[in-house]
């Protein structure tokens, strides 16, 4: 609502410009960290069906090799991120702070860590379903922190007409930094990813999108464009959050996702950086998904680091190796700040959708005293997909679901702007996400129930009029 | 909204400039009744953050300087009671207590409220008047009295001078007269986000078309813009009441078509009206159309119009 909030350029409207802070680690290289001791892979790390185990306590693993088997179309397998023993397969803490199913591992300290050989697949001898099938086996899911499975996204179905693949390298998060230096470090595995993305979708055209606040990493990519290839770097707006896909959609094509679509329909597939240089990686060496670019930082970190490391290393250990937590560390985020969630335990793993740990301190994490609503408009103002905030956090209160679908509480995606904005300290994204949950439940029971109508009545007589409505 | 306070301390200074230390009494009292009436219902945590003290000088901008104190005080215990606490609180009344305060005070005392001394007061003036004991006295005045700008206008026929109004040379209630401070308050509140600039805007740009149009027709009946924009409670209702967030739309759209609507109903009540000034019940009534504003002008979510347009992808 302020004079300075008229936005005459392209780009999306609404949004939040949160500090980017990326100073801490925007500058350092990225460093392998050592294996530590112990690893937890929890089978559900991606959208969709969680994993089903195919090892068992005991059993010896080399690197690489596949602990867990994808369970339907969108699920994802699961790899050993370190050569070791089995020490366990139990629930452990995960991340969203429920307790999942996870195969524990012992690594062992001896192993070289070297993956078992494996057939390099020729990308360009394989047809879109094989590219698709080549990236599902090696566990390949959505690096920017939704972790869907990548193959999917690989597989659109027969009638989408595909135009344009984005890159998103937009990372509009504050403090994270992994991707920009995936794109300043290895341009060239995200145009070779891009090759083989756009070889498997059949399209010509992709564009990279990076924020105005990366000048290196859009002049390192730009330098290394393939000269047989049509892929250009757009410099987006450094605004929160362009890196949402609907929003990037709409910054650089124009284009507006219908409401509750998807990307492909209208013509786009969006993928993230680091999760395209995955893709490189799988036809560059055979290799799957067990390692990720994770940034560790903030004021409570001693050392900030963009770190490689394996999926499955507890935040304990990676802090450690970042010299510890500092005297007045507060609250460790799993993720940014802006979405990410505070994590109760160290002892949880990163996940292949981890995209870092960001450690607050006393000064950094307060949010100072909650006041009542004053109906100010800022939330309003900053959702990027123009819903009501401020009445979706009063019916979560009220525990009026119902209500809160009508004022379209499925197209929000809990980017956390209205909560950044509020004057009175509110917590409406956490309202609003403990609404969409109980709306999945209530949804979920709705459509137990119905199952079970419905084949009561297919036992008793067809051709009821109901299920002729239906 | 200590922020907002401190932007007023200007505008009661330039009323204590212009009216004498009866200024500073009759904010005083009305911001005593105000968050007294807070503290006793809702108690100190209610207090703290400020809206009480806002509301209470707001009114005691409103009032004439000559006013007496008692009555002050119950104005602003009356806005915050029936204003404010009775619905609930902070961002649940519907309509602003400040102007519910006058509006009550209006209808109950309709001599005092409309009794303005001149200017012409000394720094340390205060008026016998203001200490008049309550329900007891009729509140005499002992200074020499002075119309307001729109008075003029409406019974005389005559129009003040630009530069007095701007200067704030004129009689008139405690924040009438300040209407450049005030504009310069209100311009760092904008700039800090802690008003919505769209709703003076659209209120000054509306009084201004409108009594323009008018001034074009018949310069003789209607006074011109400039003039209905620097006289009477113009700038303060539209920069300090009219933006109050609780009794203001949510949406942009909404908050363009709130600051219409109030500039409409001020000038059709200050011309054909029976009153002088209409600003007070321009923003009540807008304040009361609020949630139908809110509920015609929330955006349809993002893609909700793309369904067909750009469904399947032919681009």
């Amino acid at each position: 609502m302020s004079l300075f909030d008229l936005d005459f350029g392209s780009g999306f409207r609404h949004g939040v410009h949160p500090p980017d802070l990326k100073d801490l680690t925007s500058g350092e290289a990225i460093r392998r960290m050592p294996f530590p001791d112990m690893i937890v892979l929890p089978l559900k790390q991606h959208a969709g069906a969680p994993a089903r185990p195919l090892v068992k306590k005991g059993d010896r693993v080399q690197r690489g090799d596949r602990v867990g088997e994808a369970q339907g179309f969108i699920s994802s397998p699961i790899h050993a991120s370190a050569a070791g023993t089995v020490r366990d397969i139990r629930r452990w803490p995960h991340p969203d702070g429920s307790m999942q199913k996870a195969v524990i591992l012992d690594v062992d300290p001896h192993d070289p860590q070297v993956p078992r050989p494996r057939i390099v697949p020729e990308w360009s001898e394989l047809e879109a379903g094989q590219v698709a099938g080549a990236v599902r086996d090696a566990g390949v899911v959505g690096l920017g922190g939704a972790a869907f499975p990548t193959h999917v996204k690989l597989s659109p179905p027969e009638d989408a007409e595909i135009d344009t693949i984005i890159a998103n390298g937009a990372e509009c998060e504050p403090y994270l930094t992994g991707d920009h230096r995936t794109m300043v470090e290895h341009p060239e595995r995200v145009h070779f990813g891009l090759r083989v993305m756009m070889h498997a979708l059949d399209v010509e055209r992709a564009v990279i999108g990076v924020e105005e606040n990366k000048p290196d990493a859009i002049e390192a990519l730009r330098r290394t464009i393939p000269d047989d290839l049509d892929i250009s770097v757009v410099s987006l707006r450094a605004k929160y959050p362009q890196g949402a896909e609907k929003m990037m959609i709409k910054s650089i094509l124009g284009r507006e996702v219908p409401s509750g679509g998807l990307p492909l329909e209208v013509g786009v597939v969006v993928q993230n950086v680091g999760s395209i240089s995955t893709i490189a990686r799988v036809f560059e060496s055979g290799y799957p998904l067990v390692e990720r670019i994770v940034t560790i930082t903030g004021p409570g970190v001693r050392r900030p680091s963009n770190l490689t490391m394996p999926v499955g290393t507890r935040i304990a250990d990676a802090i450690e190796f970042c010299g510890g937590l500092t005297e007045d560390a507060e609250r460790v985020v799993f993720g940014g700040p802006m979405m990410g969630n505070a994590q109760a335990d160290l002892d949880t793993p990163i996940l292949k959708g981890t995209t870092g740990i960001v450690v607050l301190t006393e000064a950094t994490a307060a949010t100072g005293p909650q006041y009542p609503c004053i109906r100010c408009g800022r939330c309003l103002q900053a959702c990027p997909v123009f819903l009501d905030p401020a009445d979706l956090g009063q019916l979560a209160r009220a525990g009026q679901f119902e209500e809160m679908t009508e004022l379209d509480l499925d197209d929000c995606m809990l980017c956390g702007s209205c909560a950044y904005v509020c004057p009175s300290n509110i917590p409406l994204t956490q309202l609003i996400a403990a609404g969409k949950n109980q709306v999945r439940r209530l949804r979920r029971l709705a459509q137990e129930t119905e199952d079970g109508e419905a084949t009561d009545e297919g036992e008793s007589a067809d051709g009821s009029p109901e299920k002729d409505a239906a | 909204m200590w922020t907002v306070v401190a932007t007023l301390v200007p505008v009661v200074a330039a009323a204590v400039w212009f009216f004498g230390v009866a200024a500073l009494l009759v904010t005083g009292a009305a911001t005593f009744g105000a968050v007294a009436t807070e503290w006793a219902f809702d108690g100190r945590d209610a207090v703290s953050d400020g809206s009480g003290v806002i509301t209470g000088v707001l009114l005691g901008l409103t009032l004439p300087a000559g006013i007496p104190l008692w009555m002050a005080a119950l104005g602003g215990a009356f806005g915050m009671g029936f204003g404010k606490l009775i619905f609930g609180g902070l961002g649940q009344n519907v309509f602003n207590p400040a102007l519910l305060g006058r509006a009550f005070l209006q209808a109950s005392f309709p001599t005092a409220i409309t009794t303005w001394p001149a200017v012409e007061a000394g720094r340390a003036t205060f008026y016998q008047s203001n200490l008049a004991l309550p329900f007891l006295q009729a509140p005499e005045m002992d200074a020499a009295t002075a119309a307001t700008p729109l008075g003029l206008m409406k019974f005389e026929g005559e129009t003040t001078e630009l530069w007095r109004l701007l200067l704030g040379n004129t009689g008139g209630s405690l924040g009438e007269t300040a209407g450049l401070v005030i504009l310069i308050c209100g311009g760092y509140l904008a700039l800090r986000n802690y008003l919505d600039w769209r709703i003076p805007v659209s209120i000054f740009a509306t009084v201004a078309a409108l009594s323009g149009v008018l001034h074009l027709i018949d310069p003789a009946a209607y006074p011109g813009p400039l003039f209905m924009i620097f006289s009477g409670g113009l700038i303060l209702g539209a920069v300090y009441m009219a933006t109050d967030m609780v009794t203001s739309p949510v949406t942009a759209a909404g908050a363009w078509l709130f600051g219409i609507g109030i500039g409409v109903i001020t000038v059709l009540v200050r011309l054909w009206g029976g009153l002088p000034e209409g600003i007070m019940y321009a923003i009540l009534f807008m304040n009361a159309l609020v949630p139908f504003l809110d509920r015609v002008t929330l955006p349809a979510p993002f893609g909700a119009g793309a369904g067909g347009a750009a469904g399947g992808g032919s681009g």
